[in-house]
Formats: C-alpha cells, structure tokens, sequence
C-alpha cells in the first residue's frame, strides 16, 4: 500500500533500497551518508532484506567490491560521499569501463582541505569525467524516486553504465519531508529482476573481464563506451516517463520553472532549485520574468535540452557549489556554455560559485542574483562572468 | 589428492601462449593451482606480470572465469564475487548444492604492499576466497624495484648497491604471520614441491573462510639467474629455510612445518647463483651475508618454537 511518512533524505534512499532489495550493498561509513547505511543495515539485520551486506574496510574497497558483485551477475548498490567518493575515484573509472550497472548514492559533501563535513557538489562535480551517468536530486522524494529509476537505467542492456544519484548533505540528507512511499510489491515490479548478459559465476562459459587493452583497441573501447553514455539519454527520459505513468511522479532531463515567457534565469542542480523556485516566484509577483533551469541530468549533459530551454533567455547564471581552480569558469558553467556554442546560441551567461563548505545559500543571495541578471539583461552588456556568492572580501 | 596419472590427464585451464617471460615462475604456480582446484574457479588478479601477459585483449590465456580490476583492490573484488555467489544462493538464482571457488593470485607488490588493506579485509571478514602470492619478492612488471617481500640486502632498481648503500636496507615483511593473526588458513609454499602446495590449495578452497597461501615464486629476470634454475633456486630457498614449508590452522593457533631439511644448507648456497646478492660475496661485505643468515635463524627458530607449542 502506498503511504506518505516523514523521511530525511538518507531515510528515503534507505527506504528505496529496503524496497529494491538488491542482491549485494558493499559500504563504508562517511557522513553525510551514514544514516543511509546505517538504516540498511537494520533491514539487514531484522531480515527485510534478502542482500548481503559487506561492510567493507574502505570506499575504495566498497566500489571495488561491487565491482566484483556486479561483473558475478548480482544487483549491486552502495552509498558514500565526499573523501569517500574520492579514494573510490580510480575504481569508479574501472566501474565504468567494465559496464557495470552499479547503482552509488552520493551524498554530496566538499572535499578537503580544509576538512568540513558540510554540503557542496565538489564531489560528484569532481567526479564528472569517469563515465557515470550523474543525476542531483532537488529534495528527499526525488532521491527516493530516482534511486528506483536508477536501478532500472544502470541495467538497461543498451546502457550498461552505473548510476550515480546525487543529494546536497544535511540539506536534503538529513531533512525530514513527507515522502510518499510505493508499495513494496510495486517497487519489486517496477525494477524488476537482473538478468545480466554475462556472469563470472557461469563457469561453463567462461568470460575474461577487464583486460589488458593496448593502443590497437583502446581507443575505440573508450568510444563505445562513451557512446553508451550520450545514448544513455533516451533511457533516463523513458524510465522517467513510465515511473510517471505509473506513479505520477516525473522529473525530466532537464525542468524548466517558468521559463517560456523569462528573460533572466538560474541555471542550477541539486537543492539549490527549490530556493531558486520560491524566488522566481516572489520576484514574478512583482512583475520580473524571472525562470529557473534545473540541471537533473548533468551527466550526460543535456546539450539539446539546455539549449532549448535558454536560446530566449537575455541573461543567465549557472549556480554551483563547486570550484574549478584554474579553470576559465566552473564544471556546470562551462557545460552550459559549452552546449550554447555547440548550437551556435548567444546567451549573456555568467557564473555564480555558491555554497562552498556548507554555507547557506539563502533566499536574499539569490535574489542578489537576480538582481546581476536584470542589470545584464537591460544593459545588454556583462559586466563580470566569475561571481562568489556570499564571499566575505570578494568585490 | 589425484594421482600424478589423474593429474595427467586433467584440462589444465590456462593455455600456452602467454606472453611470460622464459623461466617465469607465475605460470608454474598457475598451473599447479588450477590443477588442484576441483572444479574450474574464478580467478581474480590484481595488475601484475601475470594479469598483463596472459589476458592482453583481444586474446586470453584463461579457460575459466577471469576477473582483473586495479592493482591494489583484487581481496576486495573477490570478496565482492563471494558476496555475490552467497545473494544468488540465498535467491535460488545460483545451485546452492554447487560450490564456487575464487581464487586471487597476486604479486607481492599487490599484495605486502599496496593491496595489504583490502587483503587485511578480506581476511578479517573471513570471505571464502583463496589468495595466493606469488611471492617474487619485487615489483617485476615495472621493472624490479624493492618491495615490502624484497629480502634484505637484495639489488633492486629502487634499492641500488654503492658507496653508500648496499642494496635494500630492511628485511623482507613477514606477511604469513600477519595473515594467520586475522585467523585465516595460512600456508608458505614453494613452486619446488608441487605436491605439498597443490594439498595446501586444495585444502585451501575446501576451508569454510578466507585463506593465503604465500608461494616462494624465483624470478629469473628480478633476481639475475638463468632461467633453466627457477625450480632449483626454489628448491634452495627452503632447503636454507629462507623459505619453509609450513602451514597455520585453527584460527592461527596451530602450526605445522610440513618440510624440515636434514641438513639445513649455509644461506650463501642460495644468495650465490642470484645476481641480485653478487655483492654480498665481495671485499668487506661479508657483513651482509652474516646479517642474512641471522635473519632467516631467528625465523627458523620461531617458526620452530610456534610448532612445538602447536604439538605440545
């Protein structure tokens, strides 16, 4: 029966993985993201799950065995963040490279140093090259109900790829929303059993995974995986659109918030968009054509969706709490702008860099931005493209 | 066992066609572990001399299951396929009458060194895995620099021999006594006496839990002998005791020496054919040699000590 419960984000990734009951979890402790592995272990432990639970020794253990999981046929999911995400940074490659369809609920934390425990995105952002599919969750109902899609596009035989499904930490992970929970048998159906083309345990028909790959192929096996990548799209959008169908929850690619008539937008991921959200909506109001563009999809980047959803835009900024040190702008900002010139659109974009180390970004900061987008929109001219949010000392 | 005639007649699940070099111990050990296993196993192998030269794409000298990952996660990997093997079970996905054997077979590199904190892992979490090192005592597939199991004294290229330094500085990492410390079945092995390791794998992929099996594996290229001695260089390493046959059971309470030579021969009978110690044998390095052989007593001895106490 379905029913709506008080979840924190953790709590409704945890709940999703009661439901899917996957064959094998490998994790490893890390806040933000213990809570999640921590409840999973009590469905371990009272045996509402059938999964095995090795509580491993290191992150970069736990991807390494849920590759070995994963290429012996077993549905396979595991959790972490932040440093965590980083010592497995070298597996998830392998991960990616091998095809395995594991699914990694990142909780979303910066990384050191400093050391902070707090929210931002320079995990995952970090992470934007090792071949995963990336979706960022905007609130806890969209973690639990793409935590359940992920399982379903990992696996797709024309994917193939792990999934990475993303939550801003404390912000998302450790707030309590009402949530509404599908049944158990309906999670069960709609994912669906595992049946992998090839298994390390078929011994009768032996495979040899993860070979030496010199100059000769090498190139075309990053294509093609590659490829699965960009392809991948498709996949997200249509297990999206069934969850919809069935549940009427979807989310899209890409969501634009009030976008068709606006001439000032935030482009942004994560929990950032709600804020944004609430803004667009005073500042409409009182009469400013303000939109939002949330980013749920960022790997593989929605180049033509992005595109579409900004060619009319005068002036926008892509929010992200992340830096690129070095870089001519950051990881989001130049995917955006990178996407504009692909299809030969002029958009006034600028950069802001928000929330570094868990600072809030409240509703007044973006509002400031909106503020730089009118300036830019009426004057037509962009006065600065790298901005800090709530810098203290920057000008 | 199987007879040496049920031996001979047995698939062997690794073919010829390998890139290994002449005189390569890894294919050696390979095959004597294949041959004990009872049914065709899953072979799991960090990066190292074997994985690179027997499954370069798009060939594969492997007739079973192969898995390679990175250098330093193989345990971790492993314990992942047996996580897997016990779900599959548990859904009736898998005969749960079938038993799956998993065996890594690693470098010393991959395994005292770099891929020491997921085989710690696995042992302590006690996975039913079999990991054998084949123990050549230094990073041979980047070119034999030092390793955590590179003996004392030895030449390598990142422990040179000259004015100021004579080789590695440190004795080699007694891993076995650190695996028995997890309770994991325990072995030392060596590639001379196939029949008391192929008992030690069989036994190995028979016991209930993790277990590590260390083979003395000479390096013809690494160590600087010809390489129609890596049997004979083998067969010295355990007749000085600088490597002994012994195997620990019972949670790392009992030990057994499964070989104690009659004569145990002078260390120098097993450092003079190796290039690597050349140096021990020249003016005023005689210290090296005597600091050698006093290392491999007091391990001796203890080894020795740990047996009788295990008897008593």
């Amino acid at each position: 029966m379905r029913k709506t419960i008080g979840l924190t984000g953790d709590g409704a990734a945890a709940e999703a993985m009661r439901q899917i009951d996957p064959d094998v979890v490998a994790a490893y402790p890390i806040t933000p993201q213990t809570e999640i592995v921590e409840r999973f272990a009590e469905f371990v432990a009272e045996g509402s799950v059938r999964t095995e639970l090795v509580a491993v020794e290191s992150e970069h253990s736990a991807m390494s065995a849920c590759c070995g999981s994963s290429a012996a046929g077993a549905r396979t999911i595991t959790c972490t963040s932040s440093q965590g995400l980083a010592l497995m940074h070298e597996v998830l490659y392998i991960a990616a490279g091998n095809r395995h369809p594991i699914v990694l609920i990142n909780v979303n934390r910066t990384l050191s140093a400093p050391i902070n425990i707090h929210n931002d995105q320079s995990d995952s952002l970090g992470s934007r090259d090792c071949g995963w599919i990336q979706l960022y969750c905007e609130g806890a109902q969209e973690v639990y109900d793409t935590v359940i899609q992920a399982v379903r596009i990992a696996e797709d035989p024309a994917v193939l790829l792990p999934v990475m499904v993303c939550l801003d930490g404390f912000v998302v992970s450790h707030n309590v929303e009402p949530i509404n929970v599908l049944d158990d048998q309906e999670v069960k159906d709609f994912v669906g059993e595992f049946r992998p083309a090839y298994s390390l345990l078929d011994t009768e028909n032996p495979v040899c995974l993860g070979n030496l790959t010199l100059p000769e192929y090498f190139f075309e096996h990053k294509y093609s995986q590659a490829y699965a990548l960009e392809q991948s799209k498709g996949v997200i959008e249509s297990v999206d659109q069934e969850f919809g169908a069935k549940f009427g929850r979807s989310y899209g690619i890409v969501e634009g918030y009030r976008l068709e008539d606006a001439e000032i937008a935030i482009v942004t991921l994560g929990s950032m968009v709600g804020t944004a959200r609430a803004v667009t909506d005073e500042l409409r109001s009182q009469g400013v054509k303000a939109g939002v563009l949330k980013i749920r999809c960022y790997r593989p980047f929605p180049i033509d969706e992005v595109v579409a959803a900004l060619k009319n835009i005068k002036a926008a900024a892509v929010m992200e709490k992340a830096l690129s040190p070095g870089a001519p702008g950051p990881a989001v900002f130049s995917d955006v702008l990178g996407a504009l010139y692909h299809k030969g659109v002029h958009v006034n974009l600028i950069s802001y860099v928000a929330g570094l180390g868990g600072r809030d970004v409240p509703a007044r900061s973006i509002r400031r931005v909106y503020e730089h987008l009118e300036k830019i929109a009426s004057s037509g001219r962009v006065d600065r493209i790298l901005n800090y949010l709530d810098l203290r000392g920057w000008q | 066992m199987a007879s040496l005639r049920e031996l001979s007649q047995k698939e062997v699940l690794f073919t010829g066609g390998h890139r290994l070099c002449a005189g390569c111990p890894a294919p050696i050990v390979v095959k004597q572990a294949l041959l004990a296993a009872p049914r065709a196993p899953i072979i799991v192998q960090p990066t190292c001399c074997l994985e690179i030269s027997s499954a370069v794409f798009p060939y594969t000298a492997w007739k079973t299951p192969y898995y390679h990952n990175a250098f330093e996660n193989a345990a971790a990997v492993a314990s992942g396929i047996e996580a897997a093997v016990k779900a599959l079970k548990k859904r009736g996905k898998l005969d749960a009458g079938k038993d799956y054997y998993i065996i890594c077979i690693g470098g010393d590199g991959g395994t005292y060194d770099i891929g020491f904190q997921a085989l710690s892992g696995m042992l302590e979490r006690g996975h039913r895995v079999l990991y054998i090192c084949y123990d050549n005592g230094a990073y041979m597939n980047t070119g034999i620099q030092r390793s955590g199991a590179t003996p004392y004294g030895a030449w390598t290229t990142t422990s040179h021999v000259g004015e100021a330094q004579k080789g590695k500085q440190q004795h080699r990492k007694d891993l076995a006594w650190i695996a028995a410390a997890h309770g994991a079945y325990v072995a030392n092995a060596s590639l001379h006496n196939w029949r008391d390791f192929m008992r030690k794998v069989e036994k190995a992929l028979n016991y209930e839990g993790s277990s590590f099996i260390n083979i003395q594996a000479p390096c013809p290229r690494g160590w600087r002998f010809p390489e129609n001695m890596t049997v004979e260089i083998a067969r010295l390493g355990t007749e000085t005791c600088f490597y002994p046959l012994f195997e620990v059971e019972d949670r790392g309470q009992k030990w057994v020496i499964n070989y104690t030579p009659k004569n145990k021969l002078p260390i120098t009978e097993y450092l003079k054919p190796q290039g690597r110690f050349a140096h021990f044998f020249q003016k005023d390095n005689e210290y090296l040699i005597e600091e050698f052989q006093a290392e491999v007593d007091r391990r001796w001895e203890h080894l020795q000590r740990l047996a009788k106490m295990s008897a008593e």
